[in-house]
């Protein structure tokens, strides 16, 4: 009986004790994101995570204003059903290229299912969900990004989530950037209050006064395009 | 050269745009006698169609009735061509209809698709419409936003671009600021 009981008093400390690292973890995590990156490096490999019309359009005008020698290699990420973005990221490669901004190939394009097409039955989606969880993790495993750069829509949440979790259990630190789109004026995306709500976010940037003064931990930067 | 200014002058095209999605109600609406009478009415003589998806095909006309000319396709790799001809541009509400109008500075109606479930688009039709760089209405209002419309008072819109972001960026990575 004894020991019983003590065979129970450790199995309790121990997932206490583990249960208070995770938070802790999580606790110390929370406090660096949005703080600006410790150690120093003058390359940094990058996500850029393409949603698809406008969402693309947006991405392609921050990418044209950084320094892209800065960020390689690069991993650029689209829906499986939108074939235009890796497009429009391939012709902006090589306009890289010609302009010797970088020198060699230093990106890659990957395709992602996506948990949910428009229309499609929630008692589906269900399956597609694992199966594009399953497929985010998976490329994430084979990037582990420094730095994540999104705008949207839900498209990028998997891979933030899962950028996030790397950094709690020390796989890989990351800086995750979220742009709202410039079409929301009132009221952030569901896609951009995850990441704002959950702290995900390292930086969260808004297109519009409005949305600035309701979410004050984003940074106004007015219109992108 | 004379003879391109001619048909510049004489030719003034509306380009009615949906991009990828299905928004009949607008090419109906477009297609409506008291819509084709206020565009005629303002000078308009030709009547273009991206009709994208949907399936209602509106009425063709080579404008001998005395009204606009009507054409319409489907989808086209030369859109940007066709906004950049046109006189008046009456688009959908997509982000990227209505930032490519601008840009080529065209006088623009946006027309907000009531049938779409999360309508959040028509957030960014209206705030751009109050700073007066377009102008914002309904399929059932459009021939009454063109009776009223007055181009002169639309502000050109001035593009705006990510700097900011990537000096906050540059920043938080430790990347000299330069």
């Amino acid at each position: 009986m004894k020991e019983m009981d003590d065979c129970c008093f450790f199995a309790i400390a121990f997932i206490a004790i583990t249960v208070a690292i995770i938070i802790i973890r999580l606790l110390h995590v929370l406090y660096l994101t949005g703080k600006p990156r410790r150690i120093k490096s003058p390359q940094l490999s990058a996500l850029i995570v393409l949603g698809s019309g406008g969402h693309t359009a947006e991405m392609m005008n921050l990418l044209s204003v950084l320094q892209m020698d800065r960020f390689s290699p690069r991993f650029y990420i689209a829906a499986a059903t939108d074939n235009m973005s890796l497009q429009k990221a391939h012709v902006f490669e090589d306009s890289l290229i010609d302009n010797n901004v970088i020198k060699g190939v230093s990106a890659q394009f990957m395709q992602i299912y996506r948990s949910r097409e428009v229309g499609q039955s929630y008692i589906t989606s269900v399956w597609t969900t694992l199966l594009a969880t399953a497929h985010a993790l998976w490329l994430m495993i084979k990037i582990r990004p420094q730095v994540v750069l999104c705008n949207g829509p839900g498209t990028c949440i998997p891979l933030c989530v899962i950028a996030f979790l790397f950094k709690v259990m020390g796989i890989r630190w990351s800086s995750i950037f979220y742009v709202e789109s410039i079409a929301r004026v009132k009221k952030l995306s569901l896609s951009g209050l995850l990441l704002y709500k959950l702290r995900i976010a390292d930086q969260f940037f808004v297109q519009w006064p409005q949305l600035q003064r309701k979410y004050p931990r984003a940074h106004y930067v007015g219109c992108l395009m | 050269m004379g003879d391109t200014e001619d048909s510049v002058t004489s030719k003034r095209t509306v380009f009615v745009t949906v991009g990828t999605t299905c928004f009949d109600a607008l090419v109906k609406a477009v297609d409506t006698l008291e819509v084709k009478q206020e565009l005629s009415r303002r000078g308009y003589t030709h009547l273009l169609i991206q009709m994208g998806r949907g399936t209602y095909e509106p009425t063709k006309s080579l404008g001998e009735d005395g009204l606009l000319a009507v054409d319409y396709f489907t989808f086209s790799s030369s859109i940007a061509d066709h906004l950049r001809s046109a006189s008046l541009v009456i688009s959908h509400a997509g982000s990227g209809s209505i930032f490519e109008t601008l840009r080529l500075g065209k006088p623009l109606i946006v027309v907000v698709n009531e049938d779409l479930m999360d309508n959040h688009q028509s957030e960014l039709a209206e705030e751009l419409a109050e700073r007066k760089h377009l102008y914002c209405g309904r399929p059932q209002t459009l021939h009454q936003v063109i009776a009223r419309m007055d181009l002169e008072s639309l502000l050109r819109y001035h593009p705006g671009d990510a700097t900011p972001v990537a000096k906050i960026i540059n920043k938080c990575l430790g990347f000299p600021d330069d």
